[in-house]
């Protein structure tokens, strides 16, 4: 419980440290959100009142600490362009950029786990060096490049998809579905490669533990070995990888939601900064850390719950350097 | 049900170390070649990479067009075969490619480099000291990648200007945790091995033993990791395009080429289509690259 109970602490020290950067860093941007309020036409008097009203004449520390106790009581603040309430804003995109992600990883599974499991069962077999050679190459894809080849070959060529835009799961559930597809597409085919490699790979250790030849001994049919007893133990770094995948993807896939026009937590994010909307700026960060350090804290626990042989960190893929 | 083990490791270690001493010439020819042309663009008689020629935009390859040569007094009409078509403006693709490498390259070769120095200096002292050191340094990267990086570039370019190096600056200082990591692992794997506690009974000084004993045994580590980055770092130029906060217009970047061609991509796909093949080859040099230097570098990962 202990050792819990600090990386919770060391967690929340993290959130709050994130949050306090952002607050300065955002501070320091010059031009603020009275500029874009007042207008073009406006005079310095009509931005000095906006000041006045927003409270934004008070002192950095001043405010900061107001923003505090507000969330502390729930309340994330209210836009100041667009007067929505910052925790409402969050809520509208939120489903969109959670479908997307829930459709981007269902696929990246769907395609990763099956080769994942073949490459590791024949290793150097044909079909894995075939799966190798074309992860390589598909990891080397830019994500907007994909989206931009589906975009070129799915909606301008065959016609089969719209390109951009994005209708909600309550107005029509086949076209939301199709809204989706592309953009989940453009993802998933980027992603799916490491959680490949690194399911391929635990395979291969599991398969050469004493156990799986035990089993072999005993002649339990191949998909039983496979699937019964040699997938579960090989899981781990992959649920860690996953996991990490969609701790990035909750705080919104900037450039595939860019690209499709698709109203996400992103946007709202990309928008809100480029107007200086300091309020909302804030919220979505404090959200997206919150929400990246509570998927790394369910890592954690898996790691020490589930099995305490698992390797941390170290690979190049769980310590890439991203850009959100 | 055959056993993995039954195959011959030597055999099928051969060919596949064959079949990858290909692929890491080839990338490294296609390396080569993007370098001397980005160092010598200068020198190739090509058209003005920001010269608007509205008349033909979107000029498929090999349309002949129309080019103003200025020279001396008066300018001189002449007719021009662009070779890789024009993009949206009317701009020569195969100049804006050729001087784009430069941006792209300038952007994937320096933010490593930025990074590894400062990464791996800290890296290497959280390895080594441990204790409150480890703990500060560890809690400061943490903040780092908990923050959103998008944010921080933004306050640099805003405060600092817009401006290719500024990119570069706060590209490079986005990619310290990452070295970091790399470093104090390595560090802590031979901080307690025997050469490292011998030079220490040998009275050796602690800046010495970082430098003589774990610095050669950090450094690999990290140059391996270092291409792995590079590109990252000309993909995330091209993501910074996309959202507007790429190197400003008129220097031409990869990036900037695919993201302006996006808007034509129905009519005239090659504008942001041959930008595109153009980094897919390059980050995949790269990575490949990185990837038999690490299959050197630790020759126990190749049965992987």
């Amino acid at each position: 419980m202990s050792a819990l109970g600090k990386r919770a602490l060391h967690l929340f020290l993290v959130v709050f440290a994130a949050s306090s950067v952002t607050f300065l860093m955002v501070d320091l941007l010059p031009g603020d959100a009275a500029y874009q309020i007042a207008g073009d036409t406006a005079t310095l008097e009509d931005v000095q009142a906006i000041r006045e009203e927003l409270g934004l004449n008070r002192s950095l520390v001043l405010r900061y600490m107001n923003w505090l106790a507000d969330v502390a009581r729930g309340d994330l603040g209210v836009s100041y362009l667009t007067r929505e309430p910052v925790r409402e804003a969050i809520m509208a995109r939120l489903p969109v950029t959670i479908e997307l992600m829930i459709a981007a990883q269902l696929i990246a599974l769907v395609l990763s786990v099956p080769a994942g499991i073949y490459s590791g069962y024949r290793p150097r077999s044909c079909i894995d060096r075939i799966l190798g050679s074309t992860s390589f190459a598909v990891m080397s894809i830019p994500v907007f490049v994909m989206a931009l080849v589906l975009i070129y070959l799915f909606a301008l060529k065959l016609g089969w998809l719209p390109a951009t835009g994005y209708v909600p799961l309550s107005a029509d559930p086949v076209a939301n579905i199709r809204s989706m597809l592309l953009p989940a597409l453009s993802i998933a085919l980027v992603e799916w490669v490491p959680l490949m490699r690194v399911l391929r790979s635990d395979m291969i250790d599991t398969l050469h533990e004493d156990y799986i030849l035990m089993a072999r001994s005993k002649g339990l049919p191949t998909h039983t070995i496979l699937f019964r007893h040699a997938l579960r133990p090989s899981l781990f770094t992959l649920v860690t990888l996953f996991g990490i995948q969609v701790g990035h993807l909750i705080g919104g896939a900037l450039i595939v939601e860019t690209i499709f026009a698709l109203p996400g937590i992103g946007r709202l994010l990309i928008g809100a900064i480029f107007s200086r909307d300091i309020i909302v700026v804030q919220g979505c960060i404090l959200f997206i850390a919150v929400a990246y350090v509570a998927v790394n804290f369910l890592v954690d626990i898996s790691y020490t719950l589930l099995d305490p042989r698992i390797r941390r960190g170290g690979g190049g893929w769980l310590t890439a350097p991203h850009i959100r | 049900m055959n056993p993995p083990s039954e195959i011959p490791p030597a055999a099928g270690r051969k060919s596949f170390s064959e079949a990858l001493g290909e692929s890491f010439w080839l990338s490294a020819i296609w390396l080569v070649c993007v370098i001397f042309f980005a160092v010598t663009a200068d020198l190739w008689p090509l058209a003005e990479y920001d010269h608007m020629n509205w008349e033909s935009p979107a000029a498929p390859p090999g349309t002949e067009i129309h080019a103003e040569i200025p020279g001396g007094g008066r300018p001189v009409e002449m007719k021009k075969v662009s070779l890789l078509g024009t993009d949206t403006m009317g701009r020569d693709i195969l100049a804006r490619l050729i001087f784009g490498a430069r941006t792209s390259l300038a952007i994937g070769l320096v933010t490593p480099c930025i990074g590894m120095v400062i990464g791996g200096l800290l890296g290497m002292m959280a390895g080594f000291y441990r204790g409150r050191t480890e703990a500060v340094i560890v809690a400061v990267m943490d903040v780092i990648l908990a923050f959103p990086g998008l944010v921080f570039l933004l306050a640099i370019t805003f405060i600092l200007g817009p401006g290719l190096d500024h990119i570069i600056l706060a590209l490079g200082l986005l990619t310290i945790p990452a070295f970091t990591r790399v470093a104090r692992a390595n560090t802590l794997r031979c901080a307690r091995l025997e050469f490292v506690q011998s030079a220490r009974m040998l009275g050796q000084s602690d800046i010495g033993i970082l430098v003589q004993e774990i610095l050669p045994n950090v450094i690999w580590p990290m140059i391996v990791y270092a291409l792995l980055v590079v590109s990252y770092m000309i993909v995330a130029e091209g993501a910074l395009s996309f959202l507007g906060l790429g190197v400003p217009a008129p220097t031409p970047s990869w990036g900037a080429m695919i993201a302006e061609g996006k808007e034509v991509l129905d009519k005239a796909p090659h504008v942001s289509l041959i930008p595109a093949m153009v980094m897919f080859l390059t980050v995949l040099s790269f990575n490949i690259m990185g990837d038999c230097l690490r299959r050197a570098v630790h020759p126990k990962e190749e049965q992987l």
